[in-house]
C-alpha cells in the first residue's frame, strides 16, 4: 500500500513545486487606466510574425503581446462565432473576412489610427470581400501553385495537367499532395477544365467532380499545413500549395521548384481584423498600424518568407525574395479571387464530401 | 447495519457528482439535441425554428458511407487489439511476480508519452522515405509503396493509442483468476483450448467487455488519427461531425444530428453487447 | 479421456505436462506475441528518443549526435507557459474529480436506494460519449449559453467532467472486491460510521484511490480534443501546442520534452516497485 502513497505524495509535490515555481497567474486583469492596454491578444497563423518585431512592438509601446495560433480560418471563424473569444487582433483571410463581416463578427476600424494604411498597394486595398476597408486591413498576400521536386519531376509542370492528368501522374503514384481545402481542389480542377473556379454551374462542378475522384488514387493526402515539409523531405514529389510555404521549403531543399499553371490560379490575402468583442480595440489598432511599417513590413517578409502587399516596403525586401515563389505573378496567367458562391457552396460541400469519403 | 438512516448521506455523497455531470456534461447534450431540430441559418449558424430536416440531410449516402466505414475500421482495431492483448494479458500474468509489475507497467507506460507525438513518430516510420522505406530498401525491395495514408495506417494508429486500454481491463480479470482451477480441468482430462473456453474466457469476461467497449467506442469517435496516418483521405464518423461544426460551410443542425445519432448507435450498441455477454458471465 | 487422478499432480505445474502440438506451440507463440507487442508499443518511442538527439532540425534526417534541443527546451518560454498550464489543469482538476468520484463511488456501492442502477450508468456515460461530441457541446454551453470567456477555468471543468467517471468507476470496484464485514465489525464494537468509514475502509480502499487519481492525471495530461475546443486566449495547454509545432514539422524539442517526460514517469514508478519490495523482502 504504502507504495501508491509514495506515488501520490511523489506527485503532488512534484506538481506544486512546479506550479509555484513557475508562476501563477490564471487570468491577468486588463487595466483600464492607460490609454494602451497591458496586454493585447493575438490570435494568428502559425510562424506568421516574426518574434523579433513582436519583442520590438511590446518594448517600444511597453504592451505585452499574447500570441495563440490556429491553423485554419474554419478554426478561427469557429472560435468567434461561438462569441466571447478573448482576442484583440485576428487574420483572417479574404472570404472570411467576407463571412465574418455578415455574421457581425468584426469591430469597424477606426483608419484614423491606422495612417500606415497608405503604404499598401492598391490593388490589394477596397477589395469586394471588404470595399472600404471598413474591417480589415492587408497583411500577407500569396498565390496557389504547384510545388515539385526538379530532380524527380521529368519536366516542370505548366498546367494543372500535370496534377489531373492521370497519364502525367503515374510515374508519381502516392507521392503528390493536395491542399486540404475543398475551394482550392475544387477550383484547381475546374481551372483545368477551363471553367472559372467560382462557377455555379452544376454541370461544370459536375465535371470538377468526376477530375477529382480520378485523382484520388494518385493523392497521397490533403494537407494544408505541413505540405511544404513534405516537399522539402521528398516525401512528396508533386504538390498544390502556396507561394509563401513552398519559399520556405526552398529553403530547406534546393530543389524545389514552384510554378503558377498557365490555365491560371488563386490569389488569396490575409488580412489583420479586430473582433467586435474585443475590449482593446485602440491598442488592436496601434499594433495594426505599426505592422504597416514599412520596415517592419519588411523584416517580417525577409523571415516569414511571405509576399506583403506593402508596396513602401519593396526597397528593403532582399531580392531573392522578390525574385521567388512568394512575387511569382507570371505575365499573361489570371488570378483569381475566391469569391463568395452563394446558395452553390452547398454544391462545392457535396462534391468535397463526395470525393473525401470515396 | 447501514440503511437505516441512508437517506441522507447517500443523497450528501452524490450531489456534487450529479450537479457536475447534469451542469457540463447533460445540459450540453440537450443543447445538442436541440440543436439538431432546429434550423440552419445563413452560414451554419442556427435559427430559432423548429427544423428537422437536419436528419433528413444525415441520410445522404456519403454521410451514411462514412458512419458505415467508421465502425468498420473500428471493428478491426477493437479485434487487432482484442487478439494481441488478451494473450498478452495472459502472459504477462503467468510470469513471476518480479516480471510482472515491470511489463504490466511497460503497457501502459506509452500513455505517458504525448499521443500526438506518437502519431507523427509513426508518420516518420511509415512515410516514403521513412524508416520502413529505408529498412525494406536495404533489403532489396525499394519502392515498395508505403501503407501511410491508407485506412490500414489509421487501424494501426488506433491500435497503438488504445491497446493499453484493451489490456489495462483483462489483465486486471486475469490477474484475479485462479489458475488452480485450469489445472483442475487438465486433471479431469480437458485440453487447454478446453479449458480456456469454458473456464479462463467466462471469468474473464468482465474484464475483456470492457476493453472492447472502450476500444470500439474511443476508436468510433476519433479524428485527429485519420486526419493525421490517414492523410484526411478516409472520412470517419469525428471527422464529419467536427467538420460539420467546423468547415466552411458549416451545418450545425447536422452536425449535432450526427453526434444524436452516435450517442444512439453507441448506447444501443452496449446495451445489446452487454445483454449478448451476460450469458457467458 | 484418460484417468489421470492415479498420478501425483502436486509438483507438477500446469504447463510442463507433456503436451500435444498445439499445446507446445502455445508458449513459444504467447513469448513471440508479447514481444512482437512490446516492440510495436515502443518503436515510436524509441524513434522519438533517438531522434531528440539528433543535430538536424528535421525529424527525419539524423543529424549527428546534440543535445542542443534538451538545451533550447529550458529556455523555450511557450512550451514552459505551456505545461504550467497543463499541469495547473491537471493537478486542479485530478484533485476535484477524485473527491467528487469517490463520494459517489461510495454512495453507489454502500447504499440501496431507488434508480441506484440508473444512476450508477449515468455516472459512466462521459466515458462513453466521444470526445468530440462533448468538446463541441461544451464550447456552445460556455460561449453561447453561460458567455463565459474560455481559459484554464473551463479547461478543469471539462477535465472534471471525465475524470468524475473514470474515478467513480475504478474506486466502486475496489469498493465492490471490498470486505464488508470488516466494516459490520467494526459498527459491532461501536464505532460511529464515520471512524468505521477513516479507520477501516479508507485505508483498505486507498490504493484503489490512488490509482484512479494517477489515471485521472494521466489522462489529463494528454487530453487533446475536448481542450481544443474550450480553451481560450493563453490558455494553451501542452497537447495543443505540440500539435501546432507538429504540424510545421519542428520537433526536436517535443522530442526532448517526451523523452524527459517518459523519464521522470519511469523514474517515479521504478522508485515505488523497488521500494515496496524492499518491504516485503
Amino acid at each position: 500500500m504504502k507504495k501508491y502513497a509514495i506515488i501520490g505524495v511523489l506527485v503532488i509535490v512534484i506538481g506544486v513545486a512546479l506550479w509555484l515555481y513557475l508562476g501563477p497567474k490564471i487570468l491577468a486583469p486588463i487595466s483600464e487606466s492607460s490609454r494602451l492596454a497591458k496586454e493585447l491578444h493575438l490570435f494568428i497563423w502559425e510562424e506568421y510574425l516574426d518574434p523579433q518585431v513582436k519583442a520590438d512592438f511590446e518594448k517600444e509601446f511597453d504592451v505585452k503581446i499574447i500570441e495563440d495560433n490556429y491553423g485554419s480560418n474554419e478554426e478561427l471563424l469557429a472560435k468567434l462565432q461561438a462569441g466571447g473569444s478573448g482576442y484583440d487582433v485576428i487574420v483572417p483571410s479574404d472570404y472570411t473576412v467576407r463571412m465574418m463581416s455578415r455574421q457581425n463578427l468584426l469591430a469597424e476600424l477606426n483608419l484614423k489610427n491606422i495612417p500606415n494604411l497608405t503604404h499598401i498597394g492598391e490593388k490589394f486595398k477596397n477589395l469586394e470581400f471588404d470595399p472600404k476597408n471598413q474591417y480589415s486591413v492587408p497583411y500577407m498576400w500569396g498565390t496557389t501553385g504547384i510545388g515539385y521536386n526538379k530532380k524527380t519531376v521529368g519536366e516542370a509542370p505548366t498546367s494543372w495537367a500535370s496534377l489531373f492528368d492521370p497519364a502525367k501522374l503515374e510515374p508519381y503514384k502516392g507521392r503528390l499532395s493536395m491542399l486540404n481545402d475543398a475551394r482550392e481542389c475544387i477550383g484547381a480542377a475546374l481551372l483545368y477544365l477551363g471553367f472559372s473556379p467560382n462557377t455555379t454551374d452544376s454541370a461544370q462542378l459536375e465535371a470538377a467532380k468526376q477530375v477529382l475522384l480520378k485523382q484520388k488514387e494518385y493523392v497521397a493526402k490533403f494537407d494544408s499545413e505541413s505540405f511544404e515539409d513534405s516537399l522539402a523531405s521528398n516525401e512528396m514529389f508533386l504538390a498544390q500549395g502556396w507561394s509563401g510555404e513552398i519559399t520556405i521549403a526552398q529553403g530547406a531543399n534546393a530543389d524545389i521548384g514552384f510554378v503558377i499553371p498557365q490555365e491560371g490560379s488563386l490569389i488569396f490575402l490575409d488580412n489583420l481584423a479586430i473582433p467586435k468583442s474585443s475590449k482593446n480595440q485602440y491598442t488592436a489598432e496601434i499594433f495594426i498600424n505599426y505592422l504597416l511599417k514599412p520596415e517592419v513590413s519588411a523584416k517580417i517578409v525577409n523571415t516569414r518568407l511571405y509576399a506583403s502587399p506593402n508596396e513602401t516596403a519593396r526597397t528593403l525586401i532582399k531580392p531573392d525574395i522578390l525574385n521567388g515563389p512568394s512575387y511569382t505573378m507570371p505575365a499573361g496567367v489570371r488570378l483569381y479571387w475566391l469569391e463568395d458562391v452563394g446558395s452553390a457552396a452547398d454544391l462545392y460541400e457535396k462534391i468535397w464530401l463526395e470525393v473525401k469519403g470515396q | 447495519m447501514e440503511g437505516k438512516k441512508a437517506r441522507d448521506p447517500w443523497v450528501l455523497l452524490l450531489l456534487p457528482s450529479l450537479v457536475w455531470l447534469g451542469l457540463f456534461f447533460f445540459v450540453p447534450l440537450v443543447i445538442i439535441l436541440v440543436i439538431s431540430v432546429l434550423q440552419r441559418g445563413e452560414a451554419g449558424v442556427v435559427h430559432w425554428q423548429l427544423d428537422f430536416s437536419a436528419y433528413a440531410r444525415l441520410f445522404e449516402t456519403a454521410n451514411v458511407r462514412a458512419i458505415l466505414r467508421s465502425m468498420l475500421i473500428a471493428a478491426v482495431t477493437t479485434g487487432f487489439c482484442l487478439l494481441v492483448g488478451y494473450p498478452l494479458a495472459y502472459y504477462i500474468a503467468r510470469r513471476s511476480s518480479r516480471w510482472r509489475q515491470w511489463l504490466h507497467f511497460l503497457v501502459l507506460l506509452p500513455l505517458w508519452t504525448n499521443s500526438i507525438v506518437l502519431m507523427y513518430a509513426w508518420i516518420i516510420l511509415l512515410r516514403h522515405e521513412g524508416i520502413f522505406e529505408n529498412i525494406l530498401a536495404f533489403f532489396g525491395w525499394a519502392n515498395a509503396g508505403t501503407i501511410l495514408y491508407t485506412p490500414a495506417a489509421i487501424v494501426i494508429g488506433l491500435s497503438y493509442w488504445y491497446l493499453p486500454f484493451m489490456v489495462y481491463p483483462i489483465y486486471n480479470s486475469v490477474e484475479k483468476f485462479d489458475f488452480t482451477l485450469m489445472e483442475a480441468a487438465h486433471d479431469l482430462g480437458a485440453t487447454r483450448f478446453q479449458a480456456f473456453h469454458k473456464i479462463l474466457l467466462p471469468l474473464t469476461m468482465p474484464g475483456v467487455i470492457a476493453g472492447t467497449l472502450l476500444v470500439f467506442i474511443s476508436s468510433l469517435g476519433t479524428f485527429v488519427v485519420p486526419f493525421m496516418l490517414g492523410g484526411d483521405k478516409t472520412l470517419m464518423f469525428g471527422n464529419l461531425i467536427q467538420q460539420r461544426f467546423l468547415s466552411i460551410p458549416q451545418d450545425w443542425p447536422l452536425g449535432a444530428a450526427l453526434s444524436v445519432i452516435m450517442l444512439v448507435l453507441i448506447s444501443s450498441g452496449i446495451g445489446y453487447y452487454l445483454k449478448i455477454t451476460k450469458r457467458h458471465a | 479421456m484418460s484417468n489421470n487422478f492415479s498420478k501425483k499432480r502436486t509438483q507438477i505445474k500446469y504447463e510442463q505436462r507433456r503436451p500435444a502440438l498445439w499445446d507446445r506451440l502455445l508458449d513459444p507463440l504467447l513469448s513471440i506475441n508479447a514481444w512482437l507487442t512490446y516492440l510495436f508499443l515502443y518503436l515510436p518511442i524509441a524513434i522519438l528518443i533517438m531522434f531528440s538527439f539528433s543535430a538536424s532540425s528535421f525529424s527525419t534526417v539524423w543529424g549527428g549526435f546534440s543535445v542542443e534541443w534538451y538545451i533550447k527546451l529550458f529556455h523555450d518560454a511557450e512550451i514552459a507557459a505551456a505545461l504550467r498550464n497543463t499541469l495547473i489543469v491537471a493537478s486542479v482538476s485530478t484533485l476535484m474529480a477524485t473527491l467528487i468520484g469517490t463520494m459517489a463511488a461510495l454512495a453507489i456501492t454502500k447504499f440501496r436506494f431507488r434508480g441506484q442502477n440508473m444512476i450508477e450508468a449515468t455516472l459512466n456515460l462521459p466515458i462513453i460519449l466521444p470526445d468530440i461530441v462533448q468538446g463541441i457541446s461544451l464550447l456552445i454551453l460556455f460561449a453561447l449559453i453561460l458567455n463565459i470567456s474560455r481559459g484554464l477555468g473551463t479547461i478543469i471543468i471539462a477535465h472534471v467532467v471525465f475524470n468524475i467517471a473514470y474515478v467513480a468507476i475504478i474506486v466502486g470496484a475496489r469498493l465492490r472486491g471490498f470486505d464488508r464485514s470488516l466494516e459490520e465489525a467494526s459498527m459491532d464494537l461501536g464505532a460511529t460510521p464515520w471512524q468505521t468509514f477513516w479507520k477501516i475502509t479508507f485505508p483498505l480502499i486507498w490504493p484503489g484511490i490512488l490509482s484512479a487519481a494517477l489515471l485521472a492525471f494521466t489522462l489529463s495530461l494528454d487530453e487533446f480534443v475536448i481542450t481544443f475546443f474550450v480553451t481560450g486566449p493563453g490558455a494553451t495547454t501542452l497537447p495543443i501546442e505540440i500539435y501546432s509545432l507538429i504540424k510545421r514539422g519542428v520537433t526536436p524539442e517535443i522530442n526532448a520534452l517526451t523523452t524527459l517526460m517518459l523519464l521522470v514517469s519511469i523514474l517515479l514508478v521504478s522508485l515505488s516497485i523497488l521500494l515496496q519490495r524492499r518491504r516485503l523482502s
